[in-house]
């Protein structure tokens, strides 16, 4: 295996690699940042159109493999309602729905997802605007602050109780730990998860 | 990410063919690999994603033997109630692993191959990781933090960490893996599956080139159903082990006929502790020989100033996992 240089395209180079790294490794940062403008001007001979299901609509799209999901759903599709966190799959913020189950769309390589079914939470309140029962649950609750977890939290929650993970708090919370919240929110979502619950199953 | 080529072969053998390339490398739920591709650590020319094998989508637990399709999902396994009843430490060294969306993506193949989480495996600002390039020296060895590596089957040029926790389960209970590649199809002791770093830590496994694991194997023994996985970690959940054991036992009258104990969290390879299985075998089932098994367990570990304390938290969580084994049988 040979040593590649770091990944500076995106953000989330982390402060001590830029510590430790030599010079050379920050005197390429312009160079990188170049790099990743002219691959965007010309996409790869690799580049594919895909078919998928998106909020119940058939979409196309044109992605590279290295395209994940999350960033054909934001820059492709303009559904930003998706978020970037960390974007190595710790944080959750990217949750989705794929074919019914909940991913991490940072992790996911579009030409992998071709053919599923993905619901953003751009596809959870209905057409007349009315929320989703875990979205008003959210807002009753306070169950954010700063609210950029909050897309990737609200579709974790519907799985928690689809998959019947909801069954008390201590559940929740353990199969809620894929989604961080750096506000602390985590009382009032699991109150929100627990009062969905319990209006289901009423 | 560096660009790279995309096939899917709806073949076995065209997968393996495709991942015999130079560059190639196979691509199953994805969760290690795109994420080690995003660090820059890993930078393959050609993925070859294997998710349209769905043969390997399977698994039996019913019989002599249990078989688990490398393509099955953490969580679809982890959730079967047939698989919390016959074998609860296998259910629950996989629910006790990553976070829910990963382990829907995640699969029994890919887990079983995931890399270290050294930190300076996973940080290309570093110059020495003789495991990501080989000969260029071992950043923790040289004066780094060591609180996350290996104090068994570590060597002079590598002490980083196997981090999963269902090879434990398969290590404990003498799982094998079938593998098929260009020599067609073999089946490998998961035991021999991972090889110890030595002086080539950058070999991590037997795999011969294009080779694809296509299922693990576990005969069935009484011990599984009186098993399981106990993990202690920096946080409550979605954190990689610091030490946790797989353990099983079956008695006979008051003495114990067989017993299984694997270490996660503290060695280089999947772990499987015999000398402490065999201080236990013929002998009652107490705190004391629980504990003596857990000491046992750690007496040829060799910490680093960092750790340390894997030790006796090590000990700890094997003598825990015994008792709490033997708190659920006395409960039937």
């Amino acid at each position: 295996m040979s040593e590649t240089p770091p990944d500076l395209t995106r953000p989330g180079v982390s402060r001590r690699g830029f510590l430790q790294g030599s010079s050379a490794v920050a005197g390429s940062l312009g160079m990188a940042v170049g790099a990743a403008e002219a691959q965007q001007a010309e996409p790869s001979a690799d580049a594919r159109t895909i078919a998928l299901t998106v909020n119940g609509t058939r979409r196309h799209v044109t992605v590279e493999p290295r395209t994940t999901l999350v960033e054909a759903l934001r820059d492709t599709l303009g559904l930003t309602g998706t978020k970037i966190g960390c974007n190595q799959g710790q944080c959750g913020a990217c949750t989705v729905l794929m074919g019914g189950t909940r991913v991490n769309s940072c992790l996911t390589l579009a030409v992998m997802a071709e053919g599923t079914e993905i619901v953003t939470v751009e596809g959870l309140a209905d057409p007349t605007g009315d929320l989703h029962p875990m979205q008003a649950a959210f807002a009753e609750n306070d169950a954010f602050q700063c609210g950029y977890c909050t897309p990737g939290q609200i579709l974790s929650a519907i799985a928690c109780i689809e998959e019947g993970h909801a069954n008390d708090a201590v559940e929740i919370r353990e199969y809620m730990s894929g989604n961080l919240c750096r506000c602390g929110a985590y009382p009032n979502i699991v109150a929100a998860i627990e009062q969905v619950r319990d209006s289901e199953q009423g | 990410m560096r660009s790279f080529s995309y096939s899917s072969p709806g073949q076995i053998g065209d997968a393996s063919d495709a991942a015999r390339e130079s560059g190639a490398q196979i691509i199953a739920g994805g969760t290690t690999m795109v994420d080690l591709m995003k660090i820059g650590v890993i930078a393959p020319d050609a993925l070859v994603d294997i998710n349209g094998l769905s043969d390997l989508e399977g698994y039996a637990v019913a019989g002599d033997r249990m078989r688990f399709g490398a393509l099955a999902k953490m969580s679809t396994v982890a959730d079967d109630p047939a698989v919390i009843d016959a074998f609860p430490a296998l259910s629950e060294s996989l629910w006790k692993a990553a976070s829910p969306q990963l382990r829907n993506v995640a699969t029994l193949g890919g887990n079983i191959l995931q890399r270290t989480r050294c930190p300076y495996f996973r940080d290309t600002a570093y110059a020495q990781c003789n495991k990501r390039n080989p000969g260029s020296g071992c950043a923790a060895l040289e004066g780094g933090e060591t609180n996350l590596h290996a104090i068994l089957g570590g060597s002079s040029a590598c002490v980083a960490m196997y981090p999963g926790d269902f090879a434990q389960a398969l290590i404990a209970f003498d799982a094998e893996v079938v593998v098929s590649g260009a020599g067609g199809e073999r089946t490998i002791p998961f035991s021999q599956l991972h090889v110890q770093p030595g002086d080539s830590p950058e070999v991590e496994t037997v795999l011969e080139p294009g080779e694809i694991v296509t299922e693990i194997v576990l005969p069935v023994v009484p011990a599984m159903a009186n098993s399981t996985y106990l993990k202690a970690r920096d946080r409550e959940s979605y954190a990689f082990a610091s030490a946790s054991a797989a353990v099983g036992v079956a008695m006979d009258g008051d003495t114990v006929s067989d017993v299984r104990i694997a270490l996660g969290g503290v060695a280089s390879v999947p772990w499987r502790a015999t000398d402490a299985e065999d201080s236990l075998r013929g002998q009652p089932l107490t705190e004391e020989t629980a504990r003596e098994a857990g000491r046992i367990a750690f007496e040829t570990a060799e910490e680093l100033e960092g750790s340390a304390y894997k030790i006796a938290l090590g000990a700890d969580v094997v003598a825990g996992a015994l008792m709490q084994v033997k708190s659920r049988m006395g409960g039937e």
